[in-house]
């Protein structure tokens, strides 16, 4: 056996590879519950690439006939019912692990410095799972798949100028039909699973080049033993992959009795316009994305005239945010400058292009996470009521934003206000955590952190 | 060998060049992949004119068509139905139908070439929703009691008077479009064509 290996290494990096990723990648050693969901993200990337090649087997990518071989996979290929059920809850699964995963780098601060490489990857590759998302949406060519896609593509539409056009060359038609269907197909079987698996390795890495944060946020590559090994920090194998089979099971628990006993979860993973086949001349009574996409979808509906005074108040303080934040002279010029013409655009452009620019921004806004935040210290254990309180109100706004994407927003669902009043002031606070952080993030009272990791 | 010098000067502009041309070349190759995604000739003829037998419609109904896989809407306006058309002006965005959303042919005020019969294209102008119609006035409809009757989209809660003109204070940005049509005889429309002496 070790011949054969010393072949190998001869003409492969194999053991090398094996060490600096595993055997010998030391992650530190009080990873907690929030740690299994970047495994568990994998997990579901290789469901869903299995699934998928199976399902591509039976179903075709045609108006004429996409419903019914989506029927027919259901009914009469033997198991079709169940990987139709895994890949399709998968979508869903993917979405719960990475948006745990994401909360995990707000929680103990894994976007800051040196780690600003993997979490801009990481923004990527959740930018990239949407598209590969919506498209495969559209494949089983139900109702909903379809106007969904028709709502969406029309976003495009709302771009000035260009955006007819625009919409028209992504549909490769004047409304969604069949070539949008094949080059959807196309997209999400091909193009898109290939760019997420590069990306999902470039993800890791640079993770493995910084090494992994942790619940503490301190950097255990300060405290070496005498063999430079991080005195906090142990092999990942066997110790973290064993630790991560426990999450796999539980995972696997919960998921397959999702898929085995409720496959619809109450319409939010399968919807009921869905299991009507497409029909161009008639829209669905409510128009609604799957869940992981309401928050955004909400963000769109919210902005009407009423938001548009707020809008150009949250540019103002945006900039006025900069200008108490820099000191340069020509960072606060270009400040002023994009200021001014995103006010001026604020008046120019309609509600509904700014409904596009906003839900954009509000994905954007992740990705210049690791220089807003301006913290000295980088987990929570260590910050003070202001991080605590705006993380607090993030997460109750983003979740008030999903639960209204998904109800008529003349309606009042919660209480008091109607529900695009609520996708209103959520809307605002989403966009506040973001544009006061480089403020309360200094301004907050840290706790000094500890020179090595507590575990206990 | 003497010569054996570098020039770096030939050797930099060769890179350029080379790196250039390179540009050029992997630049004009997307073209037709681009291109590609474009409405392929078969859904352009697609787009063809379609003929409407309009004989059977009756006053204060309306017919779905398709023409380039849109819904299209031909409506037979009653005249108790054209007289709300003045009344609702005030709470209209555009009543006077400025943002050319109707050819130029049809009447402004009834956006239709006969005031009876109204073509429109049935996609919301929000997010391309197919509206419904609401022709009903009142408490009936589900509107509230003013409603005079029109077209309501529910996607978004837009809606639109009986000459396809839109609310204020919805999401849809403007009146839902006239497309080109004709009348061929009284009771047969052509929808995508102008009428004959339209350039």
């Amino acid at each position: 056996m070790s011949k054969f290996l010393e072949w190998v290494d001869r003409r492969f990096p194999l053991t090398k590879t094996w060490n600096e990723h595993l055997a010998e990648y030391y992650a530190p050693k009080n990873f907690n519950f929030w740690y299994y969901f970047g495994s568990l993200a994998m997990l579901v990337l290789v469901i869903q690439i299995v699934t998928g090649i199976f399902l591509t087997m039976h179903y075709n990518p045609d108006a004429e006939t996409a419903f019914a071989s989506v029927e027919y996979i259901m009914r009469d290929v033997p198991w079709g019912w169940l990987i139709r059920y895994l890949h399709a809850i998968g979508g869903s699964a993917f979405f719960v692990v990475v948006y745990l995963h994401m909360f995990r780098g707000l929680l103990y601060g894994s976007h800051r410095e040196p780690r600003e490489l993997v979490w801009l990857l990481g923004c990527v590759i959740f930018v990239v799972l949407m598209a590969e998302s919506f498209m495969g949406y559209l494949l089983p060519w139900g109702n909903m798949s379809f106007w969904g896609a028709q709502v969406i593509i029309s976003l495009f539409g709302a771009i000035p100028f260009v955006g007819e056009g625009l919409a028209e060359w992504v549909r490769g038609d004047f409304v969604v039909s069949d070539a949008t269907l094949k080059r959807f197909f196309a997209f999400h079987v091909a193009a898109v699973p290939l760019i997420l698996a590069g990306l999902v390795y470039l993800h890791i890495v640079a993770l493995h080049r910084v090494g992994s944060n942790n619940p503490d946020g301190i950097e255990i590559k300060k405290n070496k033993d005498a063999d430079g090994v991080p005195k906090d920090g142990i092999p990942f194998h066997p110790y973290y992959s064993v630790k991560d089979l426990v999450g796999v099971v539980v995972f696997l628990i919960i998921y397959l009795a999702i898929v085995f006993f409720l496959p619809e979860f109450f319409g939010l993973f399968l919807e009921k316009d869905n299991f009507l086949p497409a029909d161009p001349l008639q829209t669905p009574a409510d128009i609604v994305p799957l869940w992981y996409f309401t928050p955004y979808y909400s963000i769109l509906r919210a902005t009407t005239e009423s938001l548009m005074w707020f809008v150009r108040g949250l540019i103002v303080l945006s900039v006025v945010v900069a200008f108490v934040r820099t000191s340069k002279p020509t960072a606060k010029g270009i400040a002023a400058l994009v200021g001014a013409g995103f006010f001026i655009g604020a008046f120019i452009f309609t509600p509904k292009f700014w409904g596009v620019v906003l839900m954009g921004f509000s994905i954007v806004a992740l990705f210049l996470l690791p220089w807003l935040d301006q913290s000295p210290v980088r987990s929570i254990r260590y910050r003070g009521w202001m991080y605590k309180t705006a993380l607090a109100v993030f997460v109750f706004s983003f979740v008030i934003l999903g639960y209204m994407g998904m109800h008529n927003p003349d309606h009042v669902s919660l209480f008091i206000f109607k529900n695009v009043v609520w996708a209103q002031i959520c809307t605002i606070t989403y966009a506040l955590f973001f544009i006061l952080m480089p403020l309360y993030s200094v301004w907050d009272r840290t706790k000094p952190e500890p020179e090595r990791v507590n575990f206990k | 060998m003497a010569e054996d010098r570098v020039d770096k000067h030939r050797r930099r502009f060769l890179t350029v060049v080379t790196t250039g041309v390179g540009a050029v070349g992997a630049v004009a190759a997307v073209v037709p992949f681009v291109g590609s995604m474009s409405p392929s000739a078969r859904a352009k003829a697609a787009g063809a004119p379609v003929e409407v037998d309009i004989s059977k419609l009756q006053p204060g109904q309306m017919l779905r068509e398709e023409w380039r896989g849109k819904p299209i809407f031909i409506v037979k306006r009653t005249s108790e139905m054209l007289d709300t058309l003045d009344g609702v002006q005030g709470e209209l965005l555009d009543p006077a139908s400025d943002a050319g959303q109707q050819p130029g042919y049809v009447d402004m005020g009834t956006r239709s070439l006969k005031p009876h019969l109204l073509v429109l294209v049935g996609i919301c102008t929000h997010l391309g929703c197919a509206p419904v119609e609401k022709f009903a006035m009142g408490a009936e409809s589900g509107l509230g009691e003013d409603w005079p009757g029109g077209f309501f989209c529910p996607c978004h809660g837009s809606k639109f008077d009986l000459a396809g003109r839109v609310y204020k204070g919805v999401p849809a940005p403007s009146n839902l479009v006239v497309p080109p049509h004709r009348f061929k005889t009284d009771t047969m429309i052509v929808v995508g064509e102008d009428p004959e002496g339209v350039a």
